[in-house]
């Protein structure tokens, strides 16, 4: 009885433990309502069905919760994740086809299947434009003082905007198959955006892990001034943060572009800042900041991304989708709540003690 | 001498506000001489009623130290709800009546989850947006178009100003101005007024000085939610349709122009006049890119960011200068 009671606390108090949890509902959710969800098959040689449908359009939202999970950590919020992925793949679209000026592209030109500029260099010009931008939030952040926020939220207000003028306002279709390799292509059967997210995710755990960076994020986030009065360089670390963010962002940027083989600046990457933000949550990470997980986040993200194809395999719209959004992450916050924790504290561990609410 | 440097500190972000807007404004003037028309800034009022009704909402909401990101979908809400109750013939002005009630009451809710379980209002004013918004799609998909006398009644009445020939509003447009006036004076000398500047500046010492905290909270969340449901009967009425994907993303519209009208994200200080600046310089910069035509609409919104970066300068260096020991 007693080994019983302390499996269910290191379960209770794993940071696992939630959202798996909440994934395993969907699950058997799906199990019941949609029969077919977790079929998987094999056509062209490559693994198919919802469950890779799930990892692989869900790679960009992982992606982002990454990056996001690093900014949350550290107390803040980056709200242009969004417009920076407009950025990223303005600047891969414009980069195939160059459209600077006001000067009209013929379409034949647009059409070819060929690039202007070498594929090496789009990805780098993608990168470096997304971690520009991260670093004009950690630098807005951490050495302007501005509140994340606000901070954040001039970007996502103008990137867009900027974004559009990189592809002069038009929706840039990308033709040059190469490009494609990130969103569609396949790696012994199974996506190569699969294969970007792991690489992704290993760097950043070897970066918080391995290293003390982890360390001074969480200082951070649960104490900015006694950090810095301890000899961390708050404002580096917040500057990193942000960083990193706007790169994971980037990559977003390219495998969604890749992906949908375009770059619409209105509404590429749409309320990715909410889903990502919902990921982290999800996640177990606090909004004030401090100890994190990345491994969380993900499954958090992975849980927002079947939730919605489930609700789209059990036919509801797309555009009602946000309606069910909304409910999950009532139920979320329900669930995270102190008062929650406390019911569920009381009930199962301190019955001896007198409740606290 | 000292009076006036007092006066300058105390007001300053609010008179810069002021101060750009008639810079703008010159600016636009000298560049196309019609925008000197008394019509032209009568239309600021006109195109931006209902932005300027929710960044009313907003502003409380700010300077109580909270954020309320559901302004945008309970516009897109209550437009589709009222056009599809007018299409099974009710009464407008029980339309109304009912659409005021459920901002007041989404809003209510929302303010519950705020306080009494101590979630961020960030995530659940977000979740308010995403269930407005679905909730929208759900009502009707596509956009529905309102047929009723009351509604084309209001929306095609002009008003004509005295003193001006052929300047003119709109009776929707008065919502807001009423309304600002209505914020002003609660703001400024009633007790409520005070209770949120108390609350936005340490919620802490506002609790323990024995304001009622989780009252006034609850209002000024009800009351952007009535503002927004306010906002969403102007829009409603203005396009003479109801559509679950308008006022996208007019939330962070709301949000620029509250910051650039003078008020901090931090809470605590700001005016809800200076808000009116804010929305009235969001419109002029649409009005010049309009008089202007070549250039397109992004370029509105680099400018509203950069502007809103500007603001954000100031209002450090005259707040948190003040704040810091």
């Amino acid at each position: 009885m007693k080994n019983k009671t302390s499996l269910f606390t290191k379960f209770r108090q794993s940071r696992l433990s939630w959202p798996l949890l909440a994934l395993l509902l969907i699950f058997i959710f799906d199990g019941i309502y949609a029969p077919g969800f977790f079929k998987l098959g094999i056509v062209d040689g490559h693994l198919y069905g919802n469950l890779i449908d799930v990892i692989n359009n869900g790679a960009p939202l992982v992606l982002v919760a990454i990056g996001m999970t690093m900014v949350i950590a550290t107390g803040g919020v980056d709200l242009s994740v969004g417009a920076v992925i407009a950025i990223s793949a303005a600047m891969g679209a414009v980069l195939i086809n160059p459209a600077f000026g006001n000067e009209l592209i013929s379409n034949d030109i647009l059409t070819q299947n060929v690039s202007r500029t070498p594929l090496g260099l789009i990805v780098l010009a993608n990168l470096a434009a997304g971690t520009a931008c991260g670093l004009w939030n950690g630098f807005l952040v951490s050495r302007a003082k501005i509140q994340p926020m606000v901070a954040t939220l001039i970007l996502m207000v103008a990137g867009r905007g900027i974004a559009q003028l990189i592809t002069n306002g038009q929706i840039m279709t990308i033709y040059y198959t190469p490009y494609f390799f990130f969103g569609n292509g396949y790696i012994l059967g199974i996506p190569v955006a699969v294969y970007i997210v792991l690489g992704v995710l290993a760097l950043a755990w070897l970066l918080v892990r391995k290293t003390s960076i982890g360390l001074f994020v969480e200082s951070v986030g649960i104490n900015a001034e006694s950090t810095y009065y301890s000899g961390i360089s708050e404002k580096n670390v917040k500057l990193l943060a942000y960083t990193f963010c706007g790169f994971c962002s980037a990559i977003a940027g390219l495998i969604l572009s890749s992906y949908v083989h375009s770059a619409d600046a209105n509404n590429i990457g749409l309320n990715y800042e909410l889903d990502g933000i919902l990921s982290v949550v999800i996640g177990g990470t606090l909004m004030a900041g401090g100890r994190f997980s990345l491994a969380a986040s993900v499954i958090g993200a992975l849980v927002i991304r079947t939730f919605t194809i489930t609700m789209y395999t059990i036919g509801v719209p797309a555009n009602a989708l946000l309606a069910a959004k909304a409910v999950l992450v009532l139920v979320v916050i329900l669930l995270y709540s102190d008062q929650a924790r406390n019911i569920i504290n009381n009930l199962f561990e301190r019955k001896g003690r007198r409740k606290d609410a | 001498m000292h009076k006036i440097k007092t006066f300058l500190l105390k007001n300053g972000p609010l008179l810069a506000t002021i101060a750009i807007f008639i810079l703008v404004y010159a600016i636009g003037g000298q560049l196309y001489p019609a925008m000197k028309k008394p019509q032209v800034f009568l239309n600021l009022f006109i195109n931006n009623a209902s932005l300027l009704i929710i960044s009313i909402g907003m502003t409380v909401v700010v300077i109580m130290g909270g954020i309320d990101l559901s302004v945008g979908a309970m516009i897109a809400l209550s437009s589709v709800a009222s056009a599809a109750l007018l299409q099974n013939n009710l009464n407008p002005i029980l339309v109304m009546v009912l659409m005021l009630l459920m901002g007041i009451g989404l809003g209510f809710v929302m303010g519950c989850i705020i306080h009494y379980l101590k979630v961020e209002a960030f995530v659940v004013t977000l979740m308010g947006q995403f269930f407005a918004r679905g909730m929208a799609y759900v009502i009707n998909e596509s956009s529905v178009t309102i047929k009723n006398e009351f509604y084309n009644f209001l929306a095609l009445t002009k008003i004509h100003l005295p003193y001006f020939e052929k300047a003119y509003v709109y009776i929707p447009t008065l919502a807001g101005i009423v309304l600002l006036i209505f914020t002003f004076i609660l703001l400024t000398s009633t007790r409520f007024g005070r209770t949120v500047y108390a609350i936005g500046n340490n919620e802490q010492s506002a609790l323990l000085m024995g304001l009622p905290v989780a009252r006034t909270k609850l209002i000024v969340y009800s009351f952007s939610g009535f503002c927004s449901a306010l906002a969403g009967i102007v829009f409603s009425v203005s396009l003479l349709s109801g559509y679950g994907g308008y006022a996208q993303s007019m939330e962070m519209d709301a949000i620029a122009s509250v910051v650039i009208g003078g008020t901090a994200l931090t809470g605590g200080t700001g005016t809800v006049l200076g808000t009116l600046f804010g929305v009235m310089i969001n419109g002029i910069i649409v009005s010049i890119l309009q008089f202007n035509g070549t250039l397109t609409s992004w370029w509105t919104r680099i400018g509203v960011g950069v502007l809103t970066l500007i603001f954000i300068g100031i209002q450090s260096l005259f707040y948190v200068g003040k704040k810091e020991k």
